[in-house]
């Protein structure tokens, strides 16, 4: 026992020694927050709209105008063929075309239906689908009023929806990504500063030195995961108080039942960094490997996208991804409040990720060849 | 000096091979107590493979080795208290300061560097104005004496030292062999590497090794002793030439180059040829004397024998 406060106090001065430690651990928080949570958006404002206008009509002006009163659409230019609105596409000057065809106030008032054109730039599916639908509110609403001006009353739909958002009222990005962030935070502290630090030993050679005294296996391996997770746990307390401070994130939950999953999560990464460690032999490598599985675990946690719009064998390969575990208690806790008892089952699973990914961390790792 | 005559190390039939390479092949020796031991070869002659298998960091595939009576496989647990292991490369953190190092090491065995100050004091001393800089900072010499004393904190009784002097000035050698011989006198056993042959002359007994087999074992007299043939230097105003003269002469044994010098063995055991040759490939000015040969002739000569 108290050879593992000997290599704990002498893990603990060396990673406070390195210099770049402490910018990691403080500054890393801080500028990955705000950054992320200000420019990764789902929300788009103005989007470059092209009007190409054939009528030139009092209907057609009524339309262009509620492009132009609507905060999302930014007229970029207007013309009367669609060649020239094309090559706006092409040149990315412009992100959607509205054509207006020629008659198109006639066959409103003659024929009582009239359709346009809507070309979108869909390389981003994501952002194609919400021009689309906020064009189409555009449209729906100049509807409404052709309705009115046709028939002279308002018109009432016979089923009625109204819609509240729960959780998150103002539909506030922030809101859904920080709590993610922070988890995004931890990982790379448990799974890259683990994994660079014992394989940093076996570059130096260091090891060589440490595996012919009488240390034992767990009180080297001890000596490595504890600093790494009490670092880990601040850091998320720190993340935390910024995000609340900084950003107003709503802490509705109860922040012990937040440090109760995350000391077992952090455990789990710790063994995936340990194993990592174990099956390289430099830094570079380990990094290499490390980054590899962060990648693909944070891609597909739901950080970024959400899990339920993954297909099907996506969504069941994140039976093995700890941090789609992490991301949605967190998001649980924090934003909706969930208790312990909700979120038992994520729990239990990091559990049993932590003992296997130590498990096998611990067996893989030997003192001798 | 000991009395008993009991053996420290003792390893037989060690056999151990990377893939195709064989890099020990069936090693047997034994090493008194007390003992100054010094494995001499080139690079890849199996040195380190034989070390990292005494310090129980590698396994062999046959023979078996015991440090004290303990073998290397079953009871690496209690070899590892008694043991002082000294790598190749310097393996010490770099980022703590010299008496970080020291105590933290101190520390791991369950010591503290007050109880054993006495056995590492003269080399102590030595690095003791530097106590608070940080390893990786120490100059080459300084890092060798460092390692020492880590390796030495624990009072082992074994001390394995894996090429203390590669990369070390003349200067620092000297003075390290110094601390080994006083260390000796301490009964600590020592088995130290080189490729240097010049050191070999200050260990007790020395074993030449050369892919993966030990091709002689003795004192560094009698390796001399073994010497049976004379032995000329020679000197001439240009030295390249008579270099390539000598080699291709089919009279020659031996040739190579020490110094200023060239020392030959020829088959012919008459000087006189020699002079008689050298004057047909019109050298001038040239010099040719018998001397008695140092280890590094008689090694060379081993090897040149075993190679054949």
């Amino acid at each position: 026992m108290k050879t593992i406060l000997f290599i704990l106090q002498k893990e603990f001065t060396q990673i406070f020694r390195n210099k770049t430690m402490l910018p990691i651990i403080f500054v890393l928080p801080m500028v990955q927050l705000l950054i992320l949570s200000f420019a990764a958006t789902f929300e788009m404002k103005s989007i470059k709209i092209h009007i190409v206008d054939m009528d030139k009509t009092p209907q057609s002006r009524e339309m262009i105008s509620k492009f132009k009163g609507s905060k999302f659409f930014r007229i970029v230019n207007y013309s009367d063929a669609y060649k020239i609105a094309e090559k706006d596409l092409k040149t990315n000057k412009a992100d959607v075309i509205l054509q207006i065809p020629q008659h198109f106030e006639k066959m409103l008032i003659k024929e009582d239906k009239a359709s346009v054109q809507l070309t979108i730039n869909a390389i981003n599916g994501s952002a194609a689908g919400l021009i689309n639908a906020y064009t189409f509110s555009i449209i729906k609403d100049f509807n409404r009023n052709v309705l009115m001006d046709t028939y002279g009353q308002k018109l009432e739909m016979p089923i009625q929806t109204t819609s509240s958002y729960w959780y998150n009222p103002q539909l506030d990005y922030k809101i859904y990504m920080v709590p993610g962030i922070l988890v995004l935070l931890v990982t790379i502290i448990g799974m890259f500063l683990s994994a660079m630090n014992v394989v940093r030993e076996k570059e130096i050679g260091t090891i060589e030195q440490i595996n012919v005294t009488p240390v034992h296996k767990y009180q080297f391996i001890a000596g490595k995961l504890i600093p790494f997770w009490v670092i880990a746990m601040f850091e998320l307390a720190f993340g935390l108080l910024f995000a609340k401070l900084v950003f107003s994130i709503p802490i509705i939950g109860n922040l012990t039942t937040v440090f109760a999953v995350a000391s077992v999560y952090i455990l789990s990464v710790l063994g995936m960094g340990l194993f990592i460690s174990t099956i390289t032999n430099t830094q570079q490598q380990a990094m290499f490997i490390a980054w590899f599985f962060m990648m693909i675990f944070l891609l597909m946690s739901g950080l970024f996208t959400p899990v339920e719009s993954m297909p099907d064998w996506a969504q069941k390969l994140n039976i093995i991804n700890p941090i789609a575990y992490f991301i949605k208690v967190m998001r649980m806790v924090l934003l909706k409040g969930s208790g312990f008892g909700d979120v038992i089952n994520p729990f239990i699973s990091l559990v049993i990720y932590a003992v296997l990914s130590l498990t096998l961390a611990v067996r893989m790792y030997k003192k001798k060849s | 000096m000991n009395s008993t005559k009991e053996n420290s190390i003792s390893v037989s039939n060690l056999s151990k091979s990377y893939g195709n390479i064989l890099a020990l092949n069936k090693l047997s020796f034994e090493i008194a107590k007390g003992e100054l031991f010094g494995f001499i070869g080139p690079d890849g002659a199996g040195k380190t493979t034989l070390f990292r298998i005494l310090t129980t960091l590698l396994l062999a595939d046959e023979g078996n080795a015991t440090l004290c009576g303990l073998d290397v496989v079953k009871d690496f647990k209690k070899i590892r208290q008694i043991i002082g292991y000294m790598p190749g490369k310097f393996s010490l953190y770099q980022d703590l300061s010299v008496e970080e190092n020291l105590s933290f090491f101190a520390t791991i065995f369950g010591t503290t560097i007050q109880e054993n100050y006495e056995l590492i004091k003269d080399i102590y001393i030595q690095i003791e104005p530097f106590r608070k800089r940080p390893a990786g900072k120490l100059s080459g010499g300084m890092k060798q004496k460092l390692a020492l004393c880590c390796a030495m904190i624990h009072k082992p009784e074994i001390l394995v030292l894996d090429e203390p002097t590669t990369g070390v000035d003349a200067v620092s050698r000297k003075e390290f062999w110094e601390m080994l011989r006083k260390l000796k006198e301490n009964g600590i056993t020592i088995i130290v590497s080189t490729p240097y042959m010049d050191e070999a002359s200050l260990c007790d007994r020395v074993a030449l090794m050369q892919g993966g087999i030990i091709m002689s074992t003795n004192t560094p007299e009698n390796i001399i002793k073994q010497f049976d043939t004379p032995l000329y230097a020679v000197k001439s105003h240009s030295m390249y030439q008579l270099m390539n003269d000598l080699k291709t002469w089919n009279q020659t044994e031996s040739a190579h180059l020490f110094g200023q010098y060239l020392h030959l063995t020829i088959k012919d055991k008459d000087s006189n040829a020699i002079e008689t040759y050298l004057k047909s490939k019109s050298h001038q000015d040239f010099e040719i004397q018998q001397i008695t040969p140092n280890i590094e002739d008689a090694f060379m000569r081993l090897m040149a024998n075993k190679s054949k």
